[in-house]
């Protein structure tokens, strides 16, 4: 059997009492373990400390116990080359155009000119933002905005993607178009996928396996295989199939949804 | 559409110089000449210190201490509003005590700065400094505050040294705001160079400037203050020009 791509052993997450606040225990004991090149999304109620997850494999956060584990080695507190994250909010730096955002980690890793050139190029052209590669992030709309800021994750050619509910800010038609991109780049690119959100449907729709967290601190009350073929894409939320599996999650998170509204 | 843009602002500043000027006659001939001097005669004897020695010998004092009073201010606030940017708790103990220095009439600290400084170019220089110091200082330690948390991560992601990010993250992402802040710094510290010259100096045009209100020089008075308003002017569209290309 392959070894895990990336791995959570005991892991937990206290946040130390500070400012007149109590410690709060945001997360864990997590346990869980991601395949090479597949697609793994975790849902979970508000606040169960699902972003405090994707921080700490990212290596934006160290664990107050337990190990994460990247390609076999310790992440510690420190991200790890081969990882790219996309966050929730509009990440893009305004001051740049297009181009010199997406070229702005390869510039910075001192990567030769002519390179950042072709990987620059290719991965604007698999993005569709050759129209606007001149353009600033405040001319763009917040779906292209985030395409701005996948496009700056991808050109790094990172094994790993965390992606922290990258398309909370956008409507519905637009993050089902966005998922299909999504799932086209991860058929592509090969990469291991771990997605962040709270939309049932987007999880559903996206993912190999979905964890679902409890309320907070947060671990995984389960995790479902969705059986989707790898050639997916949004046209399977018509099928039957796909109610089951929503259904399924919503049965799951629904006694944790309350709890975390303060009703249980 | 930027041209007509930039077409009809340029017509709106003449329309305000115009306004202006017609306010100026207005009121030069509510008040009469002892008071106030016509706007024609104020550009003519503007003209004439323009090309007298004297004034540029006057002018190249106040520009020698403006100058070194303004990289003081600007260096020194840079280095204290980025250093209280950075450091979040001195930052919020420091803010409510550079504010209230900003706002006090620094006047009231001139006779201190005379007696550690003594009459001469230091004085009017840290007269300036302090001046200008403060919003440099506030502007940069806002700036450097707002930029978002999503930036700092991102910065981390790409494993950026802490020059790097200060200086590829930080810094743009806060330019328009320390932009404003060297530019209200500017002004300031120009102020506080020309009342320094006003109370305690024997040369500089905030020297000569005093020297023409004790013997009721009123068309020189108009004219130096119309070549001062010039220059601020001038200076000021320059840095807003920068601040909006920043922003």
């Amino acid at each position: 059997m392959d070894s895990p791509h990336a791995e959570l052993r005991g892991v937990s997450r206290i946040f130390p009492a500070r400012d007149g606040h109590q410690e709060v225990h945001a997360l864990g004991p997590v346990d869980f373990q991601l395949a090479r090149g597949e697609f793994f999304a975790v849902v979970g109620p508000s606040g169960c400390g699902k972003s405090t997850l994707l921080e700490l494999v990212a290596g934006l956060q160290p664990a107050s116990a337990g190990d994460v584990m990247f390609e076999g080695r310790a992440v510690s507190g420190q991200p790890p080359e081969g990882i790219g994250v996309v966050f929730q909010e509009d990440a893009s730096f305004p001051w740049l155009s297009v181009r010199d955002n997406v070229a702005f980690g390869l510039r910075r890793a001192g990567v030769d000119a002519a390179e950042v050139k072709r990987r620059v190029d290719d991965v604007i052209a698999f993005m569709g933002l050759g129209d606007f590669s001149h353009a600033h992030p405040a001319q763009l709309s917040g779906g292209m905005r985030q395409r701005v800021c996948i496009a700056r994750t991808l050109v790094l050619r990172p094994r790993l993607i965390l992606l922290d509910e990258p398309f909370g800010a956008l409507d519905q038609q637009t993050r089902l178009l966005m998922g299909d991109e999504l799932l086209r780049l991860w058929r592509e690119t090969g990469a291991t996928v771990l997605l962040i959100t709270h939309a049932l449907d987007e999880a559903a729709m996206l993912s190999d396996r979905v964890g679902v967290m409890s309320a907070r601190p947060g671990r995984f009350i389960d995790i479902i295989g969705t059986g989707w073929s790898r050639e997916r894409d949004s046209r399977i939320v018509a099928r039957p199939e796909f109610g089951a599996v929503t259904a399924r999650l919503w049965n799951l998170l629904r006694e944790e949804s309350i709890k975390a509204l303060g009703h249980g | 559409m930027n041209g007509a843009r930039a077409e009809s602002r340029r017509g709106d500043c003449l329309w305000l110089a115009l306004g202006l000027v017609v306010a100026w006659h207005a009121l030069f001939l509510l008040a009469g000449a002892d008071a106030l001097a016509a706007p024609a005669a104020t550009l003519r004897r503007a003209a004439q210190l323009l090309a007298s020695e004297r004034f540029w010998a006057d002018a190249t004092e106040t520009g020698k201490a403006f100058g070194l009073a303004c990289l003081l201010a600007m260096l020194g606030g840079l280095a204290l509003g980025l250093w209280l940017g950075f450091h979040r708790r001195a930052g919020e103990v420091a803010d409510p005590i550079l504010g209230s220095l900003y706002s006090i009439p620094k006047i009231t600290l001139y006779p201190v700065i005379l007696l550690i400084f003594g009459l001469g170019l230091s004085a009017k220089v840290a007269f300036g400094a302090i001046h200008g110091l403060f919003p440099v200082a506030i502007f940069t330690m806002n700036g450097i505050r707002q930029v978002p948390a999503v930036h700092l991560k991102t910065a981390r992601m790409f494993n950026l040294s802490p020059w790097a990010t200060v200086s590829t993250v930080l810094m743009p992402c806060a330019a328009a705001e320390i932009a404003a802040g060297l530019r209200i710094g500017f002004s300031t510290t120009l102020l506080g160079t020309l009342i320094g010259e006003l109370f305690a100096s024997s040369s500089g045009v905030g020297f000569i400037l005093i020297r023409a209100m004790d013997t009721h020089e009123v068309v020189d008075i108009m004219a130096l203050t119309f070549l001062l308003f010039a220059f601020a002017a001038a200076a000021n569209a320059v840095l807003h020009a920068l601040e909006r290309r920043l922003g």
